[in-house]
């Protein structure tokens, strides 16, 4: 387990980061959500050493990190590094044999991983040669051939399409389900949302909010419903305890609002029934707050 | 899964490995040693062929005028019958001039030619006083010049074409952020440590076939006398042009480390250019001027220049090289160090450019 206590770092007067803590749980995988210049790079970078902090620690399993844990870490930054004139293979393997791998294992490994990251076809071209998106696949390569027990990436799906975001979160997923701690920042909510067990986000250099996904869910739960019925719900309009959103004619939107003090679920159980009794109900859905919701609330 | 932390050695020999690789695969480079080892092998067969073709003046001459030219080395002697055969061999080219009997005095000869006489015959025929040298040089003044200027050359080249080398990788892995992955796994000094090991291999490779192919050349031109002269210098800039080397490389890394990007590097390496540049002019303007060769000699980054010539033109006594060479290992030593520590504290450093100040401190 990764653990961040009380970061802080300042560029001269500015304070970047402020007293920023959260843990990345091994064989989770972790969402790190932020806007521009929140801070979620100099984190990342600080976890990885490349980055001087002014204070605050860095933990794996509760021991200050050192330069040979962070050999066993996994790193994608954000502006991406690979040396263009090498061809992608030899470029993974020589990663590998820095790593501590023999000859024969890196080549294996790097091979393997390359092909199951969908560049088979390219191990033996030079890396300037590679679109954008496969050289994003090699990045992640790059990052994942020594079998890392913590990664962190700094935005690992931008620029892929949807069909190489499936196989980059397949592969995420397959590491964190062998045991990795797995950090990964992303712009992109809804993958996110699709693909982390923990969320952390930051903003303006603090963080705001962190947690499990569905903790978070039900933390900014909004008690938001959708009713779909045969019958008219002209009523609801009338009903104690109701905001409706919108409405036509079989089709409501509502949120419960706090009326003395009763349980919203008590006004939600008391809305089906009286809709199940003035019809036919199609369905009755709780609304869950959308992560790019959350993260609006959570950042203002 | 045979996986263990590399030593500092092992992680510093596969970068020194990588460095090696990739530039053994680039075309330009292959293409420019292959230039540069086909014009030396030019050059010292060509030196070596017109040294020992004959140049002597063919010459016509009966049986009185023999015994003017005999044992004249600038002249080829044909003896014939008469002065009529004689004016025949000149008219057909067979000979340059010839010399006939009859002439005013002091001489009791005439010189025929064609159109106007061979300047060299005249000279070798021209009565010259005696002279007396208090100072006899027995190096050749061109021979001289040639060998220190091909020392200048060799060095100011190598160490240049090198030291960009090195210095370009420094900001390539910096430009494209390799680096930041690099450093998660080796330390930084193993880093600077391969980089300029491999340059190094790669310039003393580059040496060494000089080398090679300058003893080779005068074997087989037949130019023992030259390459018994040569054989000791050659050696000690071999010896000298690899620490220096070393010296320059660590030093051109520091200063490429400070920039970030390649549109840069000129910014910081120029003073470095500069110092690289200055044995190749000092030797130009001064091989004739023992105090300067001699100051030079003992400096580290011009000895591996200075010390060679010296060695060849016979000045140096046998400690000299030895104690030039031990300065520059010390000299080398801080360079290192120095070169470690700034390399250290700029390689992370993105932007603008560091300063100096701050890329020394802590």
């Amino acid at each position: 387990m990764l653990e961040l206590t009380g970061i802080t770092k300042s560029y001269g007067t500015k304070r970047v980061l402020d007293d920023v803590s959260f843990r990345v749980g091994s064989g989770r995988l972790t969402g790190f959500v932020g806007g521009n210049g929140a801070g979620k790079t100099t984190t990342m970078r600080i976890v990885l050493g490349v980055l001087g902090r002014d204070g605050g620690e860095v933990t794996v399993d509760g021991s200050p990190v050192t330069a040979a844990d962070r050999r066993l870490f996994g790193y994608m930054p954000e502006e991406r590094g690979l040396y263009p004139k090498m061809r992608v293979l030899e470029h993974i393997v020589y990663l590998a044999r820095l790593h501590g791998f023999d000859k024969a294992d890196a080549a294996s490994r790097a091979e393997a991983l390359l092909v199951e990251l969908g560049l088979g076809e390219r191990l033996r071209d030079n890396v300037e040669t590679l679109s954008l998106g496969n050289q994003q696949r090699a990045q992640i390569a790059a990052a994942l051939v020594h079998d890392p027990q913590v990664l962190i990436l700094d935005e690992p799906f931008s620029g892929l399409d949807p069909l190489a975001v499936d196989v980059v979160a397949g592969v995420l997923q397959a590491r964190a389900a062998q045991g990795a701690a797995v950090l990964f920042s992303s712009h992109q909510l809804d993958v996110v949302e699709r693909l982390c067990d923990d969320l952390v986000i930051i903003a303006g250099g603090t963080i705001r909010a962190q947690g499990t996904r569905d903790a978070l869910r039900a933390a900014h739960a909004q008690h938001r419903y959708e009713l779909i019925s045969r019958g008219d719900l002209g009523w609801l309009r009338e009903e104690p305890g109701v905001s409706v959103l919108s409405f036509d004619g079989g089709y409501a939107l509502f949120d419960i609002v706090d009326a003395d003090g009763t349980d919203p679920d008590d006004t939600a159980r008391r809305v089906l029934q009286r809709a199940v009794a003035a019809g036919d109900v199609a369905s009755f859905t709780p609304k869950q707050p959308s992560l790019a919701q959350i993260f609006k609330e959570v950042i203002q | 899964m045979n996986v263990s932390t590399p030593s500092f050695a092992q992680s510093t020999w596969l970068v020194a490995e990588r460095e090696v690789g990739s530039k053994l695969r680039s075309k330009a480079y292959l293409i420019s040693t292959g230039i540069l080892f086909v014009l030396a092998l030019v050059g010292v067969l060509w030196g070596g062929f017109s040294a020992q073709s004959d140049s002597r003046t063919p010459v016509a001459v009966t049986a009185d005028t023999v015994a003017s030219v005999a044992d004249n080395p600038a002249l080829k002697a044909t003896e014939v019958a008469d002065a009529a055969a004689a004016r025949a061999l000149v008219q057909d080219g067979t000979v340059d001039a010839a010399l006939i009997p009859g002439g005013t005095a002091p001489f009791d000869f005439t010189v025929v030619a064609k159109d106007s006489a061979p300047t060299s015959l005249l000279q070798a025929l021209s009565l010259t006083p005696q002279v007396e040298l208090l100072e006899p040089s027995d190096v050749n003044p061109g021979l001289r010049y040639l060998v220190a200027l091909g020392f200048g050359l060799i060095f100011f080249m190598a160490a240049l074409t090198f030291g960009s080398t090195i210095a370009q990788s420094v900001v390539e892995g910096k430009q494209t952020r390799v680096v930041e992955l690099l450093i998660s796994a080796v330390p930084v000094r193993a880093l600077l440590a391969g980089k300029v090991i491999g340059n190094t291999i790669l310039a003393m490779g580059q040496i060494i076939g000089l080398a090679a192919i300058a003893i080779i050349g005068f074997t087989v031109t037949g130019q023992s006398g030259l390459l018994a002269g040569l054989g000791a210098p050659i050696a000690w800039f071999t010896v000298f042009f690899l620490f220096g080397f070393i010296l320059l490389a660590s030093l051109f890394a520091a200063a490429a480390a400070m920039v970030s990007r390649q549109e840069d590097i000129g910014s910081t390496t120029t003073p470095l250019t500069m110092l690289v540049m200055a044995p190749y002019f000092l030797v130009i303007f001064f091989n004739d001027n023992p105090l300067v060769m001699t100051i030079m000699s003992y400096v580290p980054f011009s000895a591996p220049v200075g010390m060679p010539v010296r060695v060849f033109l016979g000045d140096a006594q046998w400690w000299e090289p030895i104690l030039s060479l031990v300065i520059m290992l010390a000299t080398c030593a801080a360079a290192i160090w120095v070169g470690a520590k700034i390399y250290e504290n700029s390689l992370l450093r993105m932007g603008a450019r560091v300063k100096l100040s701050e890329a020394l401190a802590g």
